[in-house]
């Protein structure tokens, strides 16, 4: 409800304001026109840089590179792996975030910040702490190894070093959004006789399914995207654990530079298509919306 | 997408349920765990475990960065051959990487049947964290169990502008030199002690007088004089990156420096690949005979049934087929006959020096140069 | 026991929700982090302090700190700006723009890493005009600007690995910011300065800290985007998650352990600290 509330008055704002409650036309351009600069040279040029040099020799040999047997078994690999660990950690996400933002206790900024501590943790470390428990010299190591159970240098060590990697990402997204809106609307649903579930299913989740789109997109990238983590588990074997991120460095390493960055637009393709799905919801919902509006008014 | 997340919220309420989740779940066939049961038959002959004998046999190669052009070509020559002589099909599994994080990899569980690493030290410290391979692994092949070798060389501008002939050009004013850091790259740690080589034969005359005991003062004056040298060499260095490959790129393709010290076999694909108009190599007077070393690692080849294969893998290295296809790699060979006269012409002559008569052996060098606290960080504290 | 520390609420589910949240942080980080602990705990406090305190080690402290920190302050700045204007404004392209910001996160870090590093180099586009016959550079002594190979392209590095969090966290709040209150406070007589700093930078206030935190957390352990264009000399352009895998290289892992969990606590409390002052703020708000 307040989602479609909010909805309404992004709608509302495309149209020109009173001078009141926006900027004059001069500081609206300025400041348009600095953070374009700003993403030009910070995100832009390196995307440049990708694309120029994957296809530096032509579009034959860009798919060339991509038709590759390993670059496809790579390409596979780490779509299995957003595909299983973007869904746990959204689950994650969601219910950490109710148990966190929903009610008040002690303790709850150190819980918080636990949460937060695989951003800090360096990829590196990411991955040797898993190496450290499942490894051959680890702690479990040598159980593992008597009953024939591979995680490390195998797709489970994937799994786990990247789900440690994105674990905030969509808890984070939520908190704070779900922080500033408060419990009154789920009080409400809950004093007229909505179940916890139903309660969530139609007064949170509506309010924050935007911010849950972000977070879902964000960890996504990053599950794609990971390479120190799983490049210490990962054991690099060609056509089998190697995701495309390591299939990308192999590339590199082998002066195939061509090729490399042909995978690596791939990538920054995938990433911008999740966004342009986005945006298309986004505009469909305030289609839906204001369609809606209208029959309001009618009536 | 709802099947997989289920699964493993189930599973997360166990590490145990996990763990055999995830291992039964996803690992592919190719995992190697499977036939381990059969052992003992397995080992003896690794027909044995298949029954049939066309059935494929696998090995995982675990090697370091420079080798996978070498291997791509030996990979297939390999299971020619031994297609031809065992009637079975081999694929060769390969996994590269930096040698030493190549070597942590095989102690920490890295399923690997051979390792083909770039010094033997790293073989070393598999065999001393793992026990995966008997005290005296290299002793089981010939040569050191070095089947082709290798040498450090300068890679510069084209027409060599700063005119860099020797080592001791690299220490002149204005001369940017490119070399990974030796802390990360073993590649590096040959470079360092190439460099250090030269300044006591430099000093000395002769690397003979480092053991005898007349000359113990000569050698102590010697020594420091080579500190000196490779302190200064290590002052004219801007960039130090993680990886062999990471400075080649620096040097061609970020334009960084005046001189990159690189392998031999780096220096000539480099030139092949990325420019032949654009860079060319000096040799120098002395080098350093670099060594990269190979093994069976043989408890998980025994466990895999692949110790046969294994063997015979690093044996084929030896033979006149392999040593033409390390050669054509610009790999020196051990032994010329059957090697194209093409191919050996390449190879420069130029007086090479051993770890082992100048440092005493890999663990030694390791010790006093590369360790923490060692003279390459004193070095570096400037 | 857990009700106790807690205050009551209508709303169901926080002892099913906690517990499982308790469960899964437990699996997946606290006890592969207990892990680390427990190796760094196997070497004796010398030792430890020796492998945490030498003085290339503190030099890579203050350039990863740093370095993080003007990172993170760029983002804050510019990702204010870029998330305002993406969210108050429309001008063509707008959604391509939206779309790219999540760039860093997609991209493996060492392809940003070799990419940037392309740009910056000297011969690089951006990197030549800093050079020394460039454009910029010529007016900055003999020999121009560097910025691949020194702490400056550490920044840069670090600026976009770290720019999503900011951009990403701001865009939420804004949208769900109530413009009646901007409204209110603008037929108050406030002038629109007046209203953007007393009115909306309170409410995204604790947003903008939360990505400003993130980002510089991130950038604490960013390694693969950085090795490439650091140059990575010692004491000069060397991060200490390089350090880190420079003991792995020698097979200390107790050493790489024992770094680790300085760089760990230390980016623990600052990420404690500023969640504990967002919370104050809220308290404080409310």
């Amino acid at each position: 409800m307040a989602g479609t509330v909010a909805m309404r008055r992004t709608a509302a704002r495309r149209q020109p304001d009173t001078s009141a409650t926006t900027e004059p036309t001069w500081v609206r351009t300025l400041l348009i026109v600095v953070s374009l600069i700003f993403l030009a040279i910070f995100l832009l040029l390196p995307l440049l840089a990708v694309f120029s040099q994957a296809l530096a020799k032509g579009w034959e040999v860009y798919a060339q590179s991509l038709w590759d047997a390993d670059a496809l078994a790579a390409i596979r690999l780490t779509l299995l792996m957003a595909l299983i660990v973007v869904p746990i950690n959204t689950v994650f996400g969601v219910i950490a975030a109710w148990a966190i933002a929903k009610f008040q206790f002690v303790g709850k900024s150190l819980l918080i910040t636990f949460i937060d501590l695989p951003y800090s943790v360096s990829p590196v470390i990411a991955g040797l702490i898993f190496v450290l428990l499942f490894g051959r010299q680890g702690w479990m190591g040598p159980w593992l190894e008597s009953h024939d159970i591979r995680i490390i240098f195998a797709i489970p060590g994937i799994v786990l070093a990247t789900l440690f990697v994105t674990f905030p990402f969509v808890a984070r997204e939520l908190i704070p959004l779900m922080q500033a809106q408060g419990t009154e609307e789920e009080e409400a649903a809950c004093v007229l006789g909505a179940s916890g579930l139903q309660t969530f299913w139609r007064v949170t989740l509506p309010n924050i399914k935007w911010g849950l789109l972000y977070g879902v997109i964000l960890c996504n990238a990053r599950t794609m995207g990971e390479f120190g983590a799983v490049s210490v588990v990962s054991g690099h074997i060609r056509g089998e654990t190697n995701t495309m991120p390591l299939q990308i460095e192999n590339l590199y390493h082998e002066y195939n530079i061509t090729a490399a960055f042909a995978v690596a637009s791939l990538m920054a393709l995938l990433a911008l298509v999740t966004l342009v799905f986005k945006s298309f919801l986004q505009w469909k919902t305030s289609q839906q919306l204001s369609a809606e509006e209208l029959g309001y008014t009618g009536d | 997408m709802i099947q997989p997340g289920t699964n493993f919220l189930v599973a997360r309420l166990a590490v145990l349920v996990a763990v055999l989740a995830l291992g039964n779940g996803c690992s592919k066939p190719a995992d190697n765990s499977a036939p381990s049961r059969k052992t003992e038959t397995a080992a003896s002959n690794p027909k044995a475990e298949s029954g049939a004998e066309t059935k494929t046999i696998e090995i995982l190669n675990v090697s370091y960065d420079p080798t996978r052009e070498l291997y791509k070509d030996f990979n297939q020559a390999f299971a020619k051959h031994w297609a031809e002589t065992n009637n079975q099909s081999v694929t060769v599994r390969m996994s590269h990487g930096g040698s030493g994080k190549q070597a942590r990899s095989v102690i920490d569980g890295l399923a690997a049947d051979v390792v083909t690493l770039a010094l033997a030290y790293d073989i070393d410290a598999v065999q001393q964290k793992s026990k995966l391979l008997p005290k005296d692994w290299q002793k089981k092949l010939p040569d050191n169990s070095a089947p082709y070798n290798s040498t450090i060389v300068f890679l510069v501008r084209k027409g060599n502008p700063k005119g860099i002939k020797d080592w001791n050009d690299l220490v002149k004013s204005g001369i940017e030199v490119v070399t990974p850091n030796p802390k990360t790259s073993g590649g590096a740690r040959w470079n360092y002690l190439a460099a250090w080589g030269y300044a006591l034969k430099r000093e000395l005359g002769d690397w003979s007088k480092l053991k005898d005991p007349k000359h113990a003062a000569d050698v102590a004056q010697a020594e420091k004089k080579a500190q000196e040298f490779v302190k200064d060499l290590f002052g004219h260095v801007q960039v130090l990156d993680t990886g062999a490959r990471a400075s080649t790129m620096t040097f061609v393709q970020r334009g960084i420096g005046d001189v990159l010290l690189a392998w031999e076999n780096e220096a000539f694909l480099s030139v092949q690949e990325l420019g032949p108009e654009k860079f060319e190599i000096i040799v120098p007077s002395v080098s350093i005979l670099a060594e990269p070393s190979v093994a069976v690692v043989e408890k998980n080849a025994e466990k895999h049934g692949t110790r046969k294969v294994a063997e015979s893998y690093l044996q084929y290295l030896y033979s006149a087929v392999g040593q033409a296809i390390a050669a054509k790699h610009y790999y020196r060979p051990r032994h010329t006959e059957g090697v194209p006269e093409a191919y050996l012409k390449r190879f420069p002559k130029v007086e090479l020096f051993t770890v082992d008569e100048v440092f005493g052996g890999w663990e030694k060098a390791q010790a006093t140069h590369f360790s923490d606290g060692g003279v390459f960080d004193q070095l570096s504290k400037r | 026991m857990q009700l106790t520390l807690k205050e009551r609420s209508v709303l169901p589910g926080f002892g099913l929700t906690m517990g499982f949240t308790l469960l899964y942080l437990s699996l997946l980080v606290m006890i592969p982090l207990a892990g680390l602990f427990l190796k760094s705990a196997t070497i004796n406090w010398s030792q430890f302090w020796a492998a945490t305190t030498d003085p290339r080690v503190v030099a890579s402290y203050k350039l990863t700190f740093g370095a993080s920190l003007i990172g993170a302050t760029i983002n804050a700045v510019f990702g204010l700006i870029v998330a305002w204007v993406l969210v108050r404004y429309s001008f063509p392209g707008k959604n391509l723009v939206d779309a790219m910001v999540d760039l860093p996160f997609a991209m493996p870090t060492a392809v940003s890493g070799i990419a940037l590093t392309a740009i910056y180099a000297p011969n690089g586009w951006i990197g030549q005009w800093f050079a020394h016959d460039g454009w910029i550079g010529q007016w900055f002594g003999p020999n121009g600007i560097k910025i691949a190979y020194t702490p400056l392209g550490i920044i840069v590095a670090l600026t976009f690995i770290g720019l999503p969090f900011v951009v990403r966290t701001l865009q939420p709040a804004m949208e769900d910011m109530d413009s009646e209150i901007e409204e209110a406070a603008a037929s108050l007589g406030a002038t629109r300065r007046q209203t953007f700093l007393k009115v909306i930078l309170p409410t995204i206030l604790p947003a903008l800290l939360t990505g400003f935190a993130l980002a510089f957390a991130r950038a604490l352990g960013e390694y693969g985007s950085v090795v490439f264009i650091a140059g990575n000399m010692p004491m000069k352009t060397e991060i200490t998650p390089l350090l880190i895998v420079t003991k792995l290289e020698q097979y200390s892992y107790a050493e790489a352990a024992a770094i680790a969990v300085v760089t760990l606590m230390a980016s623990f409390a600052v990420l404690l600290f500023i969640n504990l002052l967002q919370w104050w703020s809220r308290r404080y708000a409310s």
